[in-house]
């Protein structure tokens, strides 16, 4: 019955163990290191890092994580492996002192052994198990122990000790790193990794179009997931970094927040203020259309704001950068002075495309800018074809969003026509790609510029015309006339005959103002005359009224006088008077 | 003058291979070089500090200190024409 039938459970076995190396970036890979207490095979051909890896998983088990190792070599001296990682920066001898590194050099001559008989490897092991113990060492490298075939020989012997001398490390629980040099098809010269079958990793140095590049694999990583492409790696003074090419998720935080161009009229064109913070964008154009001089604004920009810059210079040095920006008002070499802004140069040739990302990658972890530009990023085609120079890309602004850097790259369109040249697939990767391009008409070279593309916002369509000038760059809007787009000395001629035309229209005006003052003049005077008709008649009309007024009046006089007369005595007209009231 | 020999056989623990390059050892000395040699038994197990300074890998290893050149002869020496000429005793 389905009831009763029980699922036994099974056991949850432990997750394997994983000791981390030190080493930079190998541990991402790995997903925590080389699998604890088991032996790891290193191998590659002559010069390809082998022994310095497996120093620097040694020295850094250390220094880093408190666990003590053996150094067996079979090849280098003690003094001499010391000398040579001091160039790193590594104080082996100190170490030594501290006991936490043991330096055991074996040395074979086989022009002084003679063999007979059966003999084991007892020897090799006490000696190594002494080491081990007399420090309590946590990690153990052999290197190479491939060296004991030249010097003794009986591979029958051999091959048996060397099986069991594994097996012992594996009891003895000691993480180990086996060196191996590669010859030919097989991963190692004596077939190491028969014995070592728990993780293999494969260094590589390669020469292609004779530019080197070093690249290591995770051939074999029993128990354990593990990147299983070939990542590039550096040797430089901070000893390996490894670099994780690519990481697999597109969760990367975005923002919202906008900063500036550099160039105002382009950022009104980006509407609400230029480009997003943590954003990628691509200025492409062909030779000589200012794409470095944008790049520069940009930057300009942002060290006035106080935003850390870094320049990555493929084309030009510096010193040739901050002259040529001088021209066009912009002082990079203040910026530069304080610290905000640091240059990058270098040859696209120095070295392969992933050893250009490892350094970019160094350079940016180090400087920790907000900004970083490069360019050209056209120039590193010389190094590598057009895929490869694209998956390297990818890989960059991959990793400039997950650091929210906002990058400006430059690249040159060597076809004219501009849908055909996709500038090394890149544009379909950036947010935003600003396009300049020359106009050529009426004899002459402009430049015009518009945005192609800019994610995530409205902005403008139009064609601008883009100007440099010692006052720096700008954008003026370009005259669409019936003859098309003009530009140049065609615009400004045809600015001056609007300008011819507006005067004109404004003098046209103006007298039709006079016009208007004269013809209210001419009113006003003629009102006048007709109020002064007026006035004079109004007067002549008031005149016989005042004569009759006073008419009356001396009529009325003359009339009393009369009376007066006739009454005869004018001395008793008042006490007439005064008798009648 | 008749040369000394100094010899050193290095042996891990008394195991039957030790001891049979230690009985052949003894008994081609005794054959050709009676009275002028002395040899030395070192057990690494006992002594494993010591291994490092005869760069010994192999177990049993006979080292021949002087006369000079030194001379290294591992296994169990069973080979007595080899153990000679190793030891220069007898040239080839």
């Amino acid at each position: 019955m389905a009831k009763n039938t029980k699922i036994p459970k099974i056991p949850r076995t432990p997750k394997l163990a994983k000791t981390p190396t030190g080493i930079s970036g190998l541990d991402e890979i790995t997903f925590g290191g080389l699998p604890t207490g088991r032996p790891t095979l290193v191998c590659g051909t002559a010069g390809c890092g082998k022994t310095l890896f497996s120093l620097e998983f040694i020295i850094r088990g250390a220094m880093d994580y408190n666990e003590p190792g053996v150094f067996m070599a079979f090849e280098e001296k003690a003094h001499e492996l010391a000398t040579n990682v001091a160039s790193l920066g590594f104080d082996l001898r100190t170490l030594e002192e501290q006991k936490l590194i043991k330096l055991d050099y074996v040395h074979i001559d086989k022009s002084e052994i003679a063999e007979t008989g059966e003999y084991n490897l007892d020897g090799l092991f006490i000696r190594l198990g002494y080491a081990i113990d007399s420090i309590g060492a946590k990690r153990v490298v052999l290197d190479t122990i491939e060296n004991l075939f030249s010097g003794l020989s009986n591979q029958g012997i051999l091959r048996a000790e060397i099986r069991r001398l594994f097996q012992w490390l594996k009891e003895k629980g000691v993480t180990a790193v086996i060196t191996g040099e590669r010859d030919g098809p097989s991963l190692t010269r004596q077939g190491l990794e028969e014995y070592v079958s728990d993780c293999v990793i494969l260094l590589d140095h390669r020469v292609i179009d004779q530019i080197s590049t070093r690249r290591l694999r995770v051939v074999k990583y029993r128990g354990s997931l593990h990147g299983t492409n070939e990542y590039p790696f550096l040797i430089d003074e901070d000893g390996i970094s490894v670099l994780p090419v690519t990481s697999l998720n597109l969760d990367k935080p975005v923002s919202t927040q906008r900063i500036s161009s550099g160039i105002r009229s382009l950022d009104t064109m980006l509407t609400e203020g230029g480009f997003y913070k943590g954003s990628s964008v691509l200025v492409s154009g062909t030779a000589g259309t200012g794409k470095t001089s944008v790049a520069a604004s940009f930057v300009n920009a942002a060290c006035e704001r106080k935003e850390k810059c870094l320049f990555f210079a493929f084309e030009e040095s510096p010193q040739q950068i901050i002259r040529n920006m001088k021209s066009i008002g912009m002082d990079l070499q203040k910026h530069l002075d304080k610290g905000m802004l640091q240059f990058y140069a270098s040859r696209p040739t120095l070295y392969g495309l992933e050893m250009h990302l490892v350094a970019i990658h160094k350079a940016i972890r180090k400087f920790k800018p907000k900004i970083v530009v490069l360019d050209p990023i056209t120039n590193l085609i010389t190094v590598g074809s057009v895929s490869e120079v694209k998956s390297m890309l990818v890989r960059l602004i991959d990793f400039f969003q997950s650091e929210q850097i906002t990058v400006m790259f430059t690249a040159l369109s060597l076809n004219t026509i501009v849908n055909e040249q996709t500038d090394e697939g890149v544009s379909s990767l950036v947010d935003a790609w600003i396009l300049i391009r020359d106009i050529e008409s009426n004899g002459e070279r402009n430049k015009g510029l518009y945005i192609m593309k800019s994610r995530g916002m409205p902005h403008s369509n139009q064609v601008r015309e883009f100007v440099i000038s010692e006052n720096g760059l700008d954008l003026v809007d370009v005259y669409l006339g019936p003859e098309g787009v003009l530009t140049g000395s065609a615009r400004m001629q045809q600015m001056l005959q609007e300008e011819t035309g507006a005067v004109l229209h404004t003098h046209a005006l103006s007298r039709k103002d006079r016009e208007i003052i004269r013809k209210r003049t001419m009113l006003e005077a003629k009102i006048e005359s007709l109020r002064s008709e007026f006035e004079s008649a109004e007067e002549e009309l008031n005149k016989v009224y005042v004569e009759e007024d006073i008419k009356k009046a001396v009529m009325e006089e003359n009339r009393k006088k009369m009376t007066e007369l006739r009454k005869g005595n004018a001395r008793d007209i008042l006490p007439t008077k005064k008798n009648r009231k | 003058m008749e040369k000394q020999y100094q010899l050193r056989l290095y042996i891990a623990g008394k195991t039957s291979r030790s001891i049979t390059a230690l009985n052949n050892l003894k008994k081609y000395c005794e054959e050709h070089l009676k009275g002028q040699y002395s040899i030395e038994v070192i057990d690494l197990l006992i002594n494993p500090q010591l291994a490092e300074g005869d760069q010994i890998l192999a177990i049993p290893t006979l080292v021949k200190k002087v006369p000079e050149p030194v001379r290294k002869i591992i296994g169990d020496l069973s080979n007595q024409e080899k153990v000679l000429v190793g030891l220069d005793i007898k040239q080839l």
